[in-house]
């Protein structure tokens, strides 16, 4: 049984204050007014010294790259911007940082524990003879299911009611002929992007995904005190119809939340995409719970092949991850079609370096890491190929949201890393708190002696 | 008795009883010349001790080459020798138009990786058509699995009677080849 030490709860908490410190310093430095926002620009261009010193080149040079990069609000008409249509353009992406920064933190651990059920149902419905031992870890890791799911909702919500202007189909008059903002391409899919059949589909995923969560806890609860299999053969059945909601509803859950935030692009293999990014972060946080524990004295039966099987999992996933980035990238390169190219043109010129860099982070760094097999059995090894690949698919998510909601206007400060670590503190506090309710190791599941043996 | 240059083969007819004589032969410090399988027995290798393979270090060298090779031919052929405007590619350098050869240079990195590790293998295995069988016993290829010891500066008598006591089922003395 183990036990949430007072140490690691009071981490948590020290996690969550001080992100929402950091958060909240920055929050009110942020301009909140056109002349704010005038006044800081001024200020960076002094900063800089540059030669684009006169107002007109300035705000002409803005102008230009805010109306092809697409990315964000107001304008895409391709007309020139006046300066106070462009100072207006840029509140609005500061308008949107703090939003994004708590949007991606949140979405972040919320896909950890979406994807973490996914591959707790994949264990059953494959019968694996390995896992059976860190099943408890993976259904403590799914416990932030139910929060970080009904904090996501709440934040589309806020999104829905006009609190901030993350998805501009949402925006007022967007969809009326009549108005200013129309806009004739997200008019003609507001048969889709409407707010209350998202909000209706976001709310059904919700409850499909945690009733799973609740029948399949309460199954394996049910196995350990049953004389028959008869709870787990329900388990396996419920493990394999989840799956199948699971891949429909992920799919369309990552056009929903994340692709229609740039509602004029479409990807096919998207909802793939984001699902490997989901799987390999929820596998390497199973893997490092696994470790931690084990390193605590917990988990006794839990061996080094077991940690090997996870390594394995993290490095196909993370491979699997970069076939996917590629082909979307490079179908959208090579036929560089004006309409999908901009995804990644805004991304490459304005995000260069956390465009690469998650490169490096996703794929070199597990690739050559995580490549020999008797890294995999170091622990330590396979710890620090963990936390670059997490921090990798943070940068992954970042790329994602960010050029869609602020543009050019991004920068790493205290409102992400603040948000960050108020979410990391919730997840700590949330997963550790569960996986102290119930013995980590399944009493009578048919396939445990299996796994105290396993050997690779 | 002694045996000069002669070797012993003692024949099993299960794995399971195999590996324990393979673990008691090492612990009596019989030198064990080969073991003939059917099929793969797992941890044979660990109870004779052998050294694991180095097959996978090879392979991932070949890859590098492989990709090495695909990077300096594309490089020399679409940017260097003749950097054509196909399509509007962006042909200047290599890193503009690089996604364009990253299928081949996957492939040719899989490819040598793949190809030059078999070759590896059949090499070091000493592997190629016409080759003649080594087989002491056309039985080890079916149902027998057979562990050949060698016999020098041994009783043969005792060594039989060992051998028998591990479940062989037929004790053959046979005279050295090589």
């Amino acid at each position: 049984m183990y036990t949430l030490s007072k140490n690691l709860k009071l981490t948590a908490f020290i996690f969550m204050a001080v992100g929402a410190i950091l958060f909240a310093v920055d929050y009110y430095n942020l301009p909140s007014t056109t002349e704010e926002v005038a006044a800081m620009e001024a200020a960076h261009g002094d900063g800089h010294g540059g030669g684009h010193e006169t107002e007109a080149t300035h705000d002409n040079g803005h102008g230009e790259a805010a109306a092809h990069g697409e990315t964000s609000s107001h304008s895409e008409g391709g007309h020139e911007m006046t300066p106070e249509e462009h100072n207006e353009h840029v509140l609005g992406q500061y308008q949107n940082k703090p939003w994004s920064a708590i949007y991606i933190a949140a979405f972040f651990f919320f896909m950890i524990a979406l994807a973490c059920l996914a591959f707790y149902a994949i264990q059953y419905a494959s019968q694996a003879g390995w896992s059976p031992l860190v099943l408890r870890v993976m259904e403590g890791i799914t416990a932030y299911l139910l929060p970080g799911s009904i904090i996501m909702f709440i934040l589309l919500c806020l999104s829905s009611s006009h609190v901030n202007h993350m998805f501009h189909w949402m925006a007022e008059g967007i969809t009326d002929p009549d108005n200013a903002h129309y806009d004739k391409l997200i008019d003609g899919k507001s048969g889709y992007l409407n707010i209350p059949f998202f909000l209706g589909r976001a709310a059904f995923f919700i409850i499909g995904w945690n009733l799973y969560r609740y029948f399949a806890l309460k199954f394996s609860k049910n196995q350990d005190e049953a004389t028959d299999n008869r709870w787990h053969k329900k388990s396996f059945k419920a493990a394999a119809m989840f799956l199948v909601f699971f891949i429909y509803t992920e799919s369309i859950m990552s056009w929903d939340w994340i692709m229609s935030l740039d509602p004029h692009w479409f990807s096919t293999l998207f909802g793939w995409y984001v699902f490997a990014g989901m799987m390999v972060c929820a596998i390497t946080t199973i893997a490092l719970v696994t470790i931690v524990l084990k390193s605590q004295g917990y988990l006794k039966q839990v061996n080094d092949s077991h940690i090997h099987d996870l390594a394995k999992f993290m490095f196909a996933f993370s491979i699997f991850w970069t076939y996917l980035w590629f082909s979307q990238f490079m179908l959208i390169w090579y036929s560089n079609i004006p309409e999908e190219v901009t995804y990644f043109i805004t991304r490459i010129e304005d995000y260069n370096l956390p465009f690469f860099a998650m490169l490096g982070m996703n794929f070199v760094f597990p690739l050559l890491l995580l490549m020999n097999s008797d890294f995999k059995r170091v622990n330590w090894f396979v710890v620090m190929a963990g936390i670059v690949i997490l921090l990798g698919h943070y940068v992954d998510l970042f790329n994602m949201v960010m050029p869609a909601t602020v543009g050019k206007s991004w920068s790493f400060g205290f409102v992400e890393i603040g948000s960050l670590l108020f979410f990391l503190g919730l997840f700590i506090f949330v997963v550790f708190r569960s996986l102290s309710k119930r013995p980590l190791e399944p009493k009578r599941n048919p396939l445990i002696e299996e796994s105290k043996h396993f050997h690779y | 008795m002694s045996t000069g240059s002669h070797v012993i083969h003692a024949l099993y007819t299960d794995d399971d009883v195999l590996m324990n004589a393979v673990k008691e032969a090492k612990k009596k410090h019989l030198h064990i010349n080969e073991v003939y399988t059917p099929f793969p027995v797992h941890g044979l290798d660990k109870a004779m001790g052998l050294a694991p393979t180095k097959l996978a270090i090879t392979a991932f060298m070949y890859g590098c080459v492989g990709l090495t090779v695909a990077i300096t031919m594309m490089n020399f052929i679409m940017i260097e020798d003749w950097p054509q405007n196909i399509g509007g590619k962006p042909s200047f350098s290599y890193i503009e138009n690089m996604p364009a050869f990253v299928p081949i240079m996957f492939e040719l990195t899989v490819f040598f990786a793949a190809h030059l590790m078999v070759i590896t293998f059949y090499m070091r295995s000493r592997l190629w058509p016409f080759k003649k069988a080594e087989n002491p016993d056309v039985r080890t290829t079916d149902d027998h699995f057979l562990m050949e010891i060698d016999a020098s500066g041994h009783d043969a008598q005792e060594l039989a009677d060992f051998l028998v006591g591990t479940g062989a089922t037929e004790i053959n003395l046979v005279a050295n080849e090589e």
